[in-house]
């Protein structure tokens, strides 16, 4: 196995780390801010839904569900390039 | 024969085992349709449901009984990630979620719905915060990390007192859940209920530990999902929203806005029943100010760092082969999870519009209460005090504020309520239970695990054999079991308050330690164990100074709308302004530890404990 140099290491925290940043942003937004405006975006009429509620009825669960798959994909991905993913 | 519970042919037989597990189930399930056709009585087709399922529970929890330290403890580590995720969802889904969560949307409208988002947001704080180092670093229970990143026998005895604090609180309220569904499938007193529930819990995780656990959550899991599901699409196809419910109740819920001021909700009822109440809430009209939106957002907050500070929720993934699986596994926990949650809105949704809707049958409100009274879903819930009607205006007609019920009863009345056959109300009352004693399972066995391991092996005796550490979780495993029905049984707290405390005390006293743990390599000792101090003490402090105004402890009033259902607001604040700070003003941690963190953040290699016992 090969050992990580330290800059290698260094990067592939900063990119797994900007990655986290970039998702836990995303995650703020739909778990909080659209939520804050609820009763405002409830005059928005989306497929026969309030907009406001169905964000917390369907919508945000549905962001975090498929989120979380692709987030999965990013940092194996990250984890590969820097030849540190498990092999068999 | 003998099977083999581990190894890759087990592994790879999975799919197909469960596979003719659900069909088995689904089979008996058609054949008490086919009894309650022939007249069997709605009494026995509960009875069998219930019985049925806790014997299979228990025969998968005796066949996998193991007495080696990886399976008991980590189920060996080689749980694949889609099975991990099924075992994830029943672990969390809790009888809170099954039994009352469509009956607070029902009541309570849209302030309830933050639970429905809180409970599911949480999993991304694990899969990017925790999960995967978490797992790499081979902890055997979450104490085990503090203990280890950290150092010192007082760090891991704090982190071992959050965690039994928070589960504690937790177990109370599912051994509740499941004596209350066993008095009522079996028609015995709750308090004998509650001894019965507790008697299966333990069958399943006593002898096989986390193995025996996995594979019955599992099961578990199959059971409640088809019980939550079933009745939600028949009642989809019943009122003429289509096969695909989750797509189309958009239009119910319109109807619904529609006529709630048609039949006045929001005017307060006359008449009080105790323990019970009438419909005022809106259904989905959030309610106007910045205090409402904050107090939305407090409680999506509370809910999301609880579910990542969770020790039974947490050491689910020191189960999986390696650290991206273990991540994996995070996402397909929420999925299954999110197949039950974004279904509870719908359910509530249907739930109300075919007791308001005029143009629908099954419809209650506005009709002659003599006619409503004549009903036998009404009858039967009126005679255990679980709904009552007052005629308060005297018109002989049913107004909105003139029903009451106890929103629990939503999920389990509803079938009956849309004229459906008893064999959905014993698939529902199944369902619930294994919501209750997968959590209950899974809780239990995290206070075992962390005291036998952390308390006795760790730090009391670290010569202790594997027997007889072992043997220590299991007698572990019946006292707090027995502690915990005994509670249960003096009816201090409503189920949902005491899961929320539950969740409040956990991140009061751990998210910031763990976090912190692997997210900042300066964290220290001295840090940590202010932060878990301070943090649950601070949480614990204002939870009783809410409860009590009166009281010594110094709090007029919560502070901006934090109740005792958001005390981990200011509990997770303090823990964080305690760790930062204290940690700044004492010695950063050795090279060793700093190398240790390194070690954590890449996936590859070995474990940070050493894999053998």
């Amino acid at each position: 196995m090969r050992e990580l140099s330290a800059a290698d290491r260094a990067e592939h925290w900063r990119q797994t780390r900007n990655l986290t940043i970039l998702h836990l942003t995303v995650w703020f937004i739909f778990a909080y801010v659209v939520h804050w405006f609820a009763l405002p975006l409830n005059s928005i009429d989306f497929f026969g839904w309030p907009l406001g509620y169905y964000f917390s009825a369907q919508g945000s669960l549905i962001v975090f569900v498929v989120q979380l798959f692709v987030f999965n994909r990013q940092q194996h991905a990250i984890d590969v390039k820097f030849g540190v993913d498990e092999r068999e | 024969m003998g099977m083999k519970w581990e190894g890759k042919g087990f592994m790879e037989s999975l799919p197909r085992i469960y596979a003719i597990y659900t069909g088995g189930f689904l089979g008996f399930f058609a054949l008490m349709a086919f009894f309650e056709s022939l007249g069997m009585g709605a009494k026995w087709i509960g009875i069998l449901f219930v019985l049925f399922t806790l014997v299979v529970y228990a025969f998968i929890g005796v066949l996998s009984r193991t007495t080696a330290v990886d399976a008991y403890y980590v189920a060996g580590r080689s749980v694949p990630p889609v099975f991990n995720g099924m075992a994830t969802a029943a672990d969390w889904m809790s009888g809170a979620s099954f039994v009352a969560m469509a009956g607070g949307i029902f009541m309570s409208g849209h302030p309830y719905m933050a639970f429905i988002v809180g409970w599911t947001g949480g999993y991304i704080l694990i899969a990017t915060l925790m999960a995967p180092y978490l797992r790499k670093f081979g902890c055997y229970t979450v104490p085990d990390f503090i203990g280890t990143r950290y150092g010192g026998k007082l760090t891991r005895f704090c982190a071992v007192v959050v965690l039994v604090v928070a589960s504690f609180t937790y177990v109370t309220a599912q051994i509740t859940a499941t004596g209350t569904i066993a008095a009522r499938a079996f028609q015995i007193p709750f308090e004998i209920g509650v001894w019965l529930g507790l008697f299966g819990i333990l069958v399943c995780s006593m002898l096989g530990g986390m193995r025996a656990v996995t594979w019955t959550q599992v099961a578990q899991y199959i059971v409640l999902i088809i019980a939550y599901l079933i009745p939600i699409f028949w009642m989809s196809i019943a009122q003429g929203f289509g096969f695909l419910p989750h797509l189309s109740y958009g239009s119910a819920v319109q109807r619904i806005m529609e006529l709630e001021p048609l039949i006045g909700v929001g005017t307060q009822p006359t008449d009080t029943v105790a323990g019970l109440k009438a419909l005022t809430t809106l259904h989905a009209t959030p309610p106007e100010g910045a205090l409402a939106s904050w107090k939305f957002v407090t409680l999506v907050f509370c809910m999301m760092v609880g579910t990542a500070s969770l020790p039974h929720i947490l050491m689910r993934y020191f189960t999986t082969p390696s650290v991206r699986d273990a991540r994996n596994s995070v996402a397909w926990s929420l999925f299954f999870i999110f197949l039950l949650y974004f279904s509870a809105p719908a359910l509530a949704t249907f739930s109300k519009l075919q007791m308001i809707d005029p143009n629908l049958a099954t419809s209650i409100i506005g009709a002659s209460i003599d006619q409503v009274m004549s009903l036998e879903w009404i009858q039967k819930w009126s005679e255990i005090g679980l709904l009552a009607i007052k005629d308060s205006n005297a018109d002989g007609i049913l107004q909105v504020n003139e029903f009451f019920l106890n929103p629990d009863i939503i999920v389990l009345a509803t079938p009956e309520m849309a004229g459906l056959p008893y064999v959905i109300s014993g698939l529902v009352a199944a369902g619930g239970m294994a919501a209750a004693m997968s959590t209950a399972d899974g809780l239990l066995l995290a206070m075992a695990n962390t005291l036998s391991h952390d308390l006795y092996y760790k730090i009391l005796d670290p010569k202790a054999e594997v027997k007889k550490r072992l043997m220590t979780s299991r007698i572990l495993l019946l006292i707090i079991g027995a502690g915990g029905a005994a509670v249960a049984s003096l009816k201090l707290t409503g189920i949902l308050g005491a899961v929320a405390w539950a969740f409040c005390f956990a991140m009061s006293g751990l998210f910031v330690p763990l976090v912190l743990g692997v997210w900042w390599k300066r964290a220290n000792r001295a840090g940590a164990l202010a932060g878990m101090i301070v943090g649950l003490g601070t949480g614990w402090w204002y939870l009783l100074a809410v409860r009590n105004p009166e009281a010594w402890y110094g709090l007029a009033q919560p502070w901006i709308g934090l109740d005792d259902l958001r005390f981990g607001v200011v509990g997770v604040t303090a823990s964080a302004i305690a760790m930062v700070v204290v940690t700044l003003l004492t010695e950063a941690p050795s090279e060793e530890i700093q190398r240790m963190v390194d070690d954590v953040r890449v996936p590859h290699g070995d474990t940070i404990i050493p894999s053998k016992a």
